[in-house]
């Protein structure tokens, strides 16, 4: 056993920081600090960037014009971009569809697509949940009905998150209601400029909006946007889940927020001392610098073990938890560290030529809002009850 | 022993309930909270006009109750309706320690809703410290003036007077100073808070004051006023957790997956329950520090700050868990639960939040 980067590693991570020390804007990185709602112009500048260097599709296989990285090498990239404060690359396209279409889509969908996700053409985003289905996904009920060499699209999508700037929708659709739900579902792109689709934003409780519902009446999408094998969607959203989940320990954000924090309890208050010397604070933060150590080398492990070709499978799910679970944890002791500024709600602060008070630190003015905001962490992409279901079935077998 | 509530409390809560019920809807709240005053001065003045302001204070100073069942029977029903009106900031606290400096006329204003003076202790907003301040107060013949400033004090735009903390020359300890609001070198930068609400950063520059008892001798006073404040604001937060709670069960009765409704699954079944029996407990928490407000300084303090350090930790716990268990539709505006959420944990940013009172509980 040997936990210690090899020396090539260590030399790719000092090639990622000079990078990202030369490229990203101060600006933008104390906007992904501040927690601030993803911006386009942000990610598109910042896509445009990767793409530039190569590195946007740094997950992707070399065939598919990925880097050829390992998955410790995948891992210092995101953990250092994390750290620099670098806009998070949108995930629905490049690391959701993109597998998606790599191994099930046909040579003229990868074709069409896969460039247009790098370039910028498109912005895609997700259909998946229904009002009526989020943990019980399968049981969703938009239809498509085959007619002539269109499907025709009726039902409604919901937690479609940053549809607002999307141009492309890829669904989850039933194309049959007379066997199990499973059975009867299809994998199909929508372009969102075609007639019928109403896109309609969804205030989140921390006034942010990011997440949107989709209404598709009469929508005729051309036959050919179909991935893969008709009712064979499932299969497919199983396998790009198991794919969203992959990163999702956010191992390199939960690094960026702990030393944010421990330069946080260094200027903050409590009774006239630092915050860092209230033996009560430190142990909060202590634990969580324990459980960030700790879920690194679970993480390790795990990428360890899909780089000797097991692939992403149930493990991922317990990544989910770990990983979501200590986010907001993180965000919670943040919020704690401000004492009575939490209650601060002054995203105005960050606006050019603000000069009204300010009440807590600056890059933290939103700090209250993200706390809200990143409850959505442990329930989206598969709440963390339903990886929990997968680890009873999938691993412990129960 | 007797653990029900007096007829009289019972009639209070019930008129609160029927007030909050049909003319107190939670859309009107929430853009209250988000204008220029923060809070809703129609409905304050109703409620005042309705008696919830008087059952805060004594007899002797012109309320109708005063103890510590009555403010926990107020702010109780206050929570259950995430009802925003500055009660606790702007009348409870700060006509007690008007109260006590026999400012009577002006606490007949307050009980009345006609006026209303906030309280502004705190300076640097990380800390929840308020007993060393380092405003400065002066004295050029029979005028005090003070300097300094104080942050994040709530509800503070719109009042006709503020009482903040300073220390003076000749004095050690704290003292007391009552502003007009129109007083010279007053100026108030207003924000919004996270929870719907307003609050302001005031800063004071040789602005003309007034002493409230005696020099020097405030703590036991602030002390006083801050039992009362926070005895209030566990009783609120016990009534958002109730409506929490059945809220989240009402959603486990209806919302169906997997074809059964939520509440069939044993392992959230389980989890609700583990709610119920937490707030169970901070509901004990309160009734303590309610009987105790009376009672000798430490022992009075010892109950408060079990209740809120109670209270802060079951309160982010059953806020976070309800939302968990709701899913998507309790991260959004739309649905109630969120704005419950967000006032439930902004709760244990004041006064002291949960390791504050732990230390203190544990120190005293």
């Amino acid at each position: 056993m040997d936990l210690n980067f090899t020396e090539a590693d260590q030399a790719f991570r000092q090639e990622v920081i000079e990078f990202l020390n030369a490229e990203l804007p101060t600006d933008m990185s104390r906007r992904v600090h501040a927690d601030l709602p993803v911006s386009k112009e942000d990610t598109e500048f910042w896509h445009a960037v990767l793409h530039k260097r190569g590195w946007l599709t740094y997950n992707w296989p070399k065939s598919f014009g990925g880097v050829g990285w390992s998955p410790v090498q995948q891992f210092i990239f995101e953990e250092e971009c994390a750290a620099a404060g670098a806009p998070r690359i949108l995930p629905f396209g490049l690391k959701m569809l993109a597998p998606v279409l790599m191994a099930f889509g046909s040579k003229e969908q990868q074709e069409h697509w896969l460039p247009r996700m790098c370039d910028g053409t498109d912005w895609w985003c997700q259909g998946y949940s229904e009002p009526g289905s989020g943990s019980d996904l399968a049981s969703l009920k938009t239809t498509a009905v085959k007619q002539g060499d269109h499907y025709v699209i009726n039902g409604q999508k919901t937690w479609t998150t940053l549809g607002q700037y999307a141009n492309m929708i890829f669904c989850l659709v039933r194309t049959d209601s007379d066997c199990k739900p499973q059975a009867g579902i299809s994998f199909i792109l929508v372009d969102l400029a075609t007639p019928g689709i109403e896109m309609r934003p969804i205030r989140t409780l921390d006034g942010g909006q990011e997440v949107n519902e989709v209404f598709f009446t009469d929508v005729r999408v051309p036959v050919s946007n179909l991935v893969g094998e008709e009712n064979k969607g499932w299969t497919y959203a199983k396998y790009l889940l198991a794919h969203e989940r992959n990163g999702i320990a956010n191992v390199g954000i939960s690094g960026q927020k702990l030393a944010r924090l421990k330069r946080l309890s260094l200027t903050q208050k409590r009774g006239g001392k630092p915050l860092a010397e209230d033996p009560l604070f430190a142990a909060r933060l202590a634990r969580l610098e324990i459980e960030l150590r700790n879920l690194e080398t679970t993480n390790l492990r795990v990428l360890d073990g899909f780089s000797k070709g097991a692939g992403p499978g149930p493990e991922s799910s317990m990544l989910k938890i770990i990983g979501s679970e200590l986010e907001q944890n993180f965000d919670d002791l943040t919020r704690r560290a401000l004492g009575r500024q939490a209650q601060a709600h002054t995203p105005e602060v960050f606006e050019p030529g603000y000069n009204g008070p300010q009440v807590a630190p600056q890059d933290m003015a939103n700090q209250s809002a993200a706390y809200f905001n990143k409850r959505k962490v442990s329930i989206y992409g598969g709440s963390n009850e339903i990886q929990k279901n997968i680890i009873t079935k999938m691993i412990l077998g129960l | 022993m007797d653990f029900q509530p007096t007829e009289e409390r019972r009639m209070l809560a019930d008129m609160i309930g029927k007030f909050i019920q049909n003319d107190y809807p939670l859309k009107a709240r929430l853009t209250a909270g988000t204008e220029a005053l923060g809070y809703c001065p129609k409905a304050y003045s109703t409620m005042a006009q309705l008696g919830l302001i008087g059952a805060l204070f004594d007899e002797e100073v012109g309320g109708f109750g005063g103890s510590g069942f009555d403010i926990a029977t107020v702010f109780t029903e206050l929570g259950k309706g995430l009802v925003l009106e500055p009660l606790n900031d702007t009348a409870l606290t700060t006509g007690y320690i008007l109260a006590q400096t026999d400012q009577l006329k002006l606490v007949d204003q307050i009980i009345l809703g006609k006026k209303r003076v906030a309280l502004g202790l705190i300076e640097n907003g990380a800390d929840y410290d308020w007993s060393a301040p380092e405003t400065l107060a002066q004295q050029t013949g029979a005028q005090w003036q003070l300097n300094g400033q104080k942050t994040c004090v709530k509800f503070a735009h719109g009042a006709d007077g503020l009482i903040v903390s300073a220390q003076t020359p000749s004095a050690p300890g704290i003292s007391l100073f009552l502003i007009e609001a129109s007083a010279a070198g007053l100026v108030e930068h207003p924000f919004q808070t996270v929870d719907g609400g307003n609050a302001c950063e005031i800063t004071l520059r040789n602005t003309p004051a007034r002493l409230l008892g005696v020099e020097g001798q405030a703590y036991p006073l602030i002390d006083a006023a801050a039992a009362r404040a926070t005895l209030a604001l566990c009783a609120e937060a016990l009534g958002l957790m109730e409506r929490i709670k059945d809220m989240t069960i009402d959603y486990m009765r209806t919302r169906k997956q997997f074809g059964s409704v939520l509440g069939k699954f044993q392992a959230l079944q389980h989890r609700v329950a583990q709610m119920l029996l937490e707030i169970e407990q901070a509901k004990s928490a309160v009734i303590n520090a309610a009987n105790d407000l009376q009672a000798p300084t430490d022992e009075r303090n010892r109950a408060i700050s079990a209740a809120k350090y109670s209270i802060g930790r079951i309160g982010c716990a059953v806020a976070e868990e309800a939302i968990q268990l709701h899913g998507g539709i309790g991260m959004t505006w739309e649905y109630d639960l969120g704005h419950f959420a967000k006032r439930l944990v902004m709760i244990d940013h004041e006064w002291g939040d949960q390791d504050y009172h732990l230390m203190r509980f544990a120190q005293s």
